[in-house]
């Protein structure tokens, strides 16, 4: 059974702002089908590009649900600019934590946020720099050493946890090491 | 909270019955079975009992039967005992939806010591493919090693035929009969097979006891090297009060094969057609017809198995969920990948899997609950609209 907090319990059962948004301006999408879990957050951005509201569509399990649901509720009434500077980290304060395997729920909706403040300011999210490692899950080396880098990863397996990468097939794993390796040399 | 248990394919209720037996020789009668006084031999004549009770269920000699551990060691002591009979055979065959104690230990082989493993693979319904099976048997070959019945699905592998056309060929043959145990007939020699696993914690007896079958004449070498305990074929005193479980447990297992023909497969059907009823979008997992009576694996499109397990277990039902969703990984079990299961219902797969214990009010139980929690998952879905995946 998963460690899950009672607040990550909480909105599993309880998600606050479920549903499509009539009137949203701001769409963003992470996640698929194939992958195994996937979220749609609608925003309502006003004039003084401040989000009115937000709702979210997701599928996938309890944690990739309060992850959601915490997210509309931390960004409503920030503005583009405060939410631009939210990171995965803050989603799972906000639940008082995540289980170490679901760090990347907290990751997808970062991302969907990312997304959805480009297509509110018709910014076209160019093809990522960097080296594609991981295609399963659109992964890049950059990617990876950012989050070794912040999150202090150590192993194949926490780089999955937190990205996904090398969880589908499995094929870059031997490039994730190299690239975990890469940090530490450069310390 | 009431408990609805139908997740009897991971573990099951350790039978009144068994308990009964159990209990004296975990209180008074703690003798150790190899001395030489009467208080001990009265624990050996128990022993000797339950090999009796456990070569009757199988239609064994009570010599073949090894105890040991778990259903894990069972398949470790087969395939480390065939590859050490045959040295200068470097192939191995078995499939690729078989349980982690067979499949990690062959991946295990593969790259620690240069085995050339085939992985056989299975169709749509989880059935094998024979003609790949059949080709790549050959005189390298120390081993097949196929499940009687799969855990995740239920789908049986015809290992009657299969063991006949290794026979042919003079390869070695071992099945994994954790799954099938208590829920088919189990007749080794029918069978043909050299060595079979079996487990007690899924057939009512306590976990911690499994059996390896040997058939007479194989040259068999332990995997736990102690001392003389199960003839030199398993070194460590026995775990008496389990192993007396076990004589139990398959005593029991055997009466009541018929109960699972019956109630169980009438119950399993019954919970298959209600579910296909009313819930839209959902489907069967596997053969229909080829499968263990008590279990039911089934897919609910756009909606995902930890979800669902959660809203379960909210209401006391306890069921298992095909994708494993503990890593990042998220992969859908290797079993539904292998059957090519799509995605929109691999990891949305439940399975549910039943014992004589469970009734008709649980199936229903478990209908009214699973209904509206699919159409809660449904709500906040993004690939579900107008009653169909998007």
């Amino acid at each position: 059974m998963w460690d899950y907090t009672d607040k990550v319990k909480d909105h599993f059962l309880k998600p606050r702002n479920v549903g499509e948004l009539e009137g949203a301006n701001a769409i963003g999408e992470s996640g698929s089908l194939n992958c195994g879990d996937a979220l749609k957050l609608y925003l309502k951005v006003n004039e003084n590009e401040r989000i009115v509201d937000a709702t979210f569509m997701t599928f996938g399990c309890a944690s990739a649900v309060a992850s959601s649901s915490a997210l509309t509720e931390i960004i409503k009434g920030m503005t583009l600019t405060d939410a631009a500077k939210l990171t995965n980290d803050d989603i799972s304060d906000y639940l008082g934590g995540l289980p170490k395997a679901k760090m990347h729920c907290s990751v997808m909706g970062q991302s969907a946020l990312k997304k959805a403040i480009a297509d509110f300011r018709g910014v076209q999210i160019l093809a990522k720099p960097g080296e594609m490692i991981c295609e399963c899950f659109d992964v890049t080396d950059l990617e990876i050493i950012d989050a070794v880098k912040a999150n202090g990863l150590k192993t194949t397996d926490d780089v999955t946890n937190y990205l996904k990468a090398g969880g589908g097939c499995g094929q870059c794993l031997d490039r994730i090491e190299e690239v975990i390796e890469s940090v530490k040399a450069k310390g | 909270m009431k408990i609805v248990y139908t997740d009897n394919n991971a573990t099951t209720k350790v039978a009144d019955e068994v308990i009964e037996e159990m209990l004296p020789y975990l209180g008074e009668l703690y003798g150790n079975p190899s001395s030489m006084h009467t208080f001990g031999d009265k624990v050996d004549r128990k022993i000797k009992e339950a090999r009796q009770r456990v070569a009757d269920f199988i239609n064994a000699d009570p010599d073949e039967i090894v105890f040991t551990s778990c259903g894990t060691e069972s398949d470790n002591a087969a395939i480390y005992s065939a590859i050490n009979a045959f040295p200068e055979k470097k192939h191995i065959i078995t499939s690729n939806v078989e349980h982690p104690a067979i499949n990690n230990l062959y991946q295990h082989l593969q790259k620690t010591k240069g085995y050339e493993i085939t992985f056989v693979p299975v169709d749509k319904k989880g059935l094998l493919d024979l003609d790949i099976l059949y080709d790549s048997m050959s005189d390298n070959t120390a081993i097949v090693s196929l499940m009687r019945a799969n855990n995740e699905t239920g789908v049986l592998f015809p290992i009657e035929d299969i063991a006949k056309k290794a026979n042919e060929k003079g390869i070695l043959f071992h099945t994994d009969a954790v799954q099938a145990a208590g829920k088919l007939v189990i007749d080794v020699k029918k069978m043909g097979v050299d060595m079979l696993s079996l487990s007690g914690h899924k057939i009512h007896a306590p976990k911690g006891i499994g059996v390896l079958y040997v058939k007479k004449g194989f040259k068999f070498s332990p995997f736990l090297i102690g001392g003389h305990q199960e003839q030199g074929r398993r070194g460590g005193t026995e775990n008496t009060v389990s192993i007396i479980g076990m004589g139990k447990a398959c005593e029991l297992a055997r009466e009541n094969l018929t109960i699972m023909d019956t109630k169980v497969r009438e119950l399993r059907d019954y919970l298959q057609i209600q579910l296909l009823e009313k819930i839209p979008g959902a489907s069967v997992n596997g053969d229909l017809e080829l499968r263990l009576p008590n279990t039911l694996s089934i897919g609910f499109d756009a909606v995902e198995g930890e979800s669902i397990l959660l809203l379960l277990d909210r209401e006391g039902i306890c069921a298992s969920s095909g994708s494993a969703c503990t890593s990042g990984s998220l992969d859908p079990s290797h079993v539904l990948m292998a059957m090519k299961v799509p995605f929109k219902s691999a990891h949305g797969s439940i399975r549910f899997s039943l014992s004589h214990y469970n009734t008709k009010d649980e199936m229903d139980i478990i209908t009214n609950t699973l209904v509206p929690a699919i159409q809660k998952l449904r709500d906040m879905s993004p690939f579900w609209k107008d009653g169909k995946v998007i």
